[in-house]
């Protein structure tokens, strides 16, 4: 499904901003993701406690370009990453201002056409536009990372009507929300639109209880994919009795 | 010859990448490389040449999302 790999838990769990190693650990493993994201860095302190961590948490590692700006500094951290992760897969980020996070469309789609036709896997984090997602298709991707909300922002699946088209329109790529995910309830209604799966990182990590956040995720996302399966029902404006009329006593 | 590492100035004697690598004491197979904005990868660090000013960096897995 994703490259080739189905995934059982469809939560992916960014792995920044956790208490310490040891949370994050635990939160991996209480939500059972099989997905983690991490990133390219100058070697800091904490480097080695996080290589150890990495080799034991036992998940395929995404990893991303995160903070990068132009296509060519996407291109370079991508290659960094194929041969420090070992895997071709990339969470490509080209985000066209510090503040915003946004995704720069046209560094974007440059970065993708060189690393697909590379070899690389490319996770393009996009927003719902559907051109754009056409001009990522077209370079290669065969999944698109649109954003619910901006980074770190907690505000959920900010434009729903954009997302569902953008569900509808790509039928056959699967397509993961990744960003601005706050809450569990936001992870399951992505789900019960149709989305494959969900990245969420932030709403994890600073929780209060990041461990049992991380499972609480898990649950939701699980809950909204099988009611997507299931089917919702269509909303309607008017009530609509549910419970039968045929055989009500006259008492009036 | 000054060259910079991870965006700060060192002094090195290494004529290579791969040289570099050892003298400032990074664990050569836990890490990534490029010279100026571009990939090298491990194999091609012995042939690769620093010159004086090289910006070098030299990466690591870390937290991200």
């Amino acid at each position: 499904m994703f490259y080739g790999t189905d995934l059982t838990c469809r939560l992916m769990l960014g792995t920044a901003q956790y208490p310490s190693p040891a949370v994050l650990r635990e939160a991996i493993a209480a939500s059972g993701v099989e997905v983690i994201t991490m990133s390219l860095r100058r070697e800091g302190p904490d480097g080695a406690a996080f290589r150890d961590l990495l080799a034991q948490s036992g998940c395929r590692i995404l990893p991303n370009t995160a903070g990068c700006q132009t296509a060519s500094e996407a291109v370079t951290t991508a290659h960094m990453a194929r041969e420090l992760f070992g895997t071709p897969w990339i969470k490509l980020e080209v985000t066209g201002h510090a503040d915003t996070l946004q995704p720069d469309p046209f560094a974007l789609v440059e970065a993708a056409r060189i690393l697909c036709a590379d070899g690389f896997a490319v996770f393009p984090y996009t927003t719902e536009d559907l051109i754009l997602g056409e001009k990522l298709v077209e370079a290669g991707c065969k999944v698109l990372m649109p954003w619910g909300a901006p980074i770190g922002s907690g505000r959920g699946l900010r434009n729903i009507d954009g997302l569902r088209a953008m569900r509808a329109h790509f039928r056959d790529i699967p397509l993961v929300i990744d960003a601005g995910i706050g809450a569990p309830s936001q992870a399951a209604q992505a789900m019960e639109m149709g989305f494959d799966a969900v990245l969420a990182n932030t709403a994890v990590a600073r929780a209060v209880d990041p461990v049992a956040m991380a499972a609480a995720f898990a649950k939701a996302v699980a809950a909204g994919y099988e009611a997507f399966r299931a089917g919702l029902m269509p909303p309607r404006d008017m009530a609509v009795a549910s419970t039968p009329i045929l055989g009500m006593a006259a008492l009036s | 010859m000054r060259i910079e590492i991870n965006g700060k100035p060192a002094t090195t004697r290494s004529a290579t990448l791969a040289e570099l690598i050892d003298e400032q004491g990074f664990d050569a197979a836990s890490v990534a490389t490029a010279v100026d904005g571009v990939f090298v990868p491990k194999g091609l660090r012995p042939r690769t040449p620093l010159a004086e000013g090289s910006k070098v960096e030299v990466l690591s897995p870390m937290q991200g999302g």
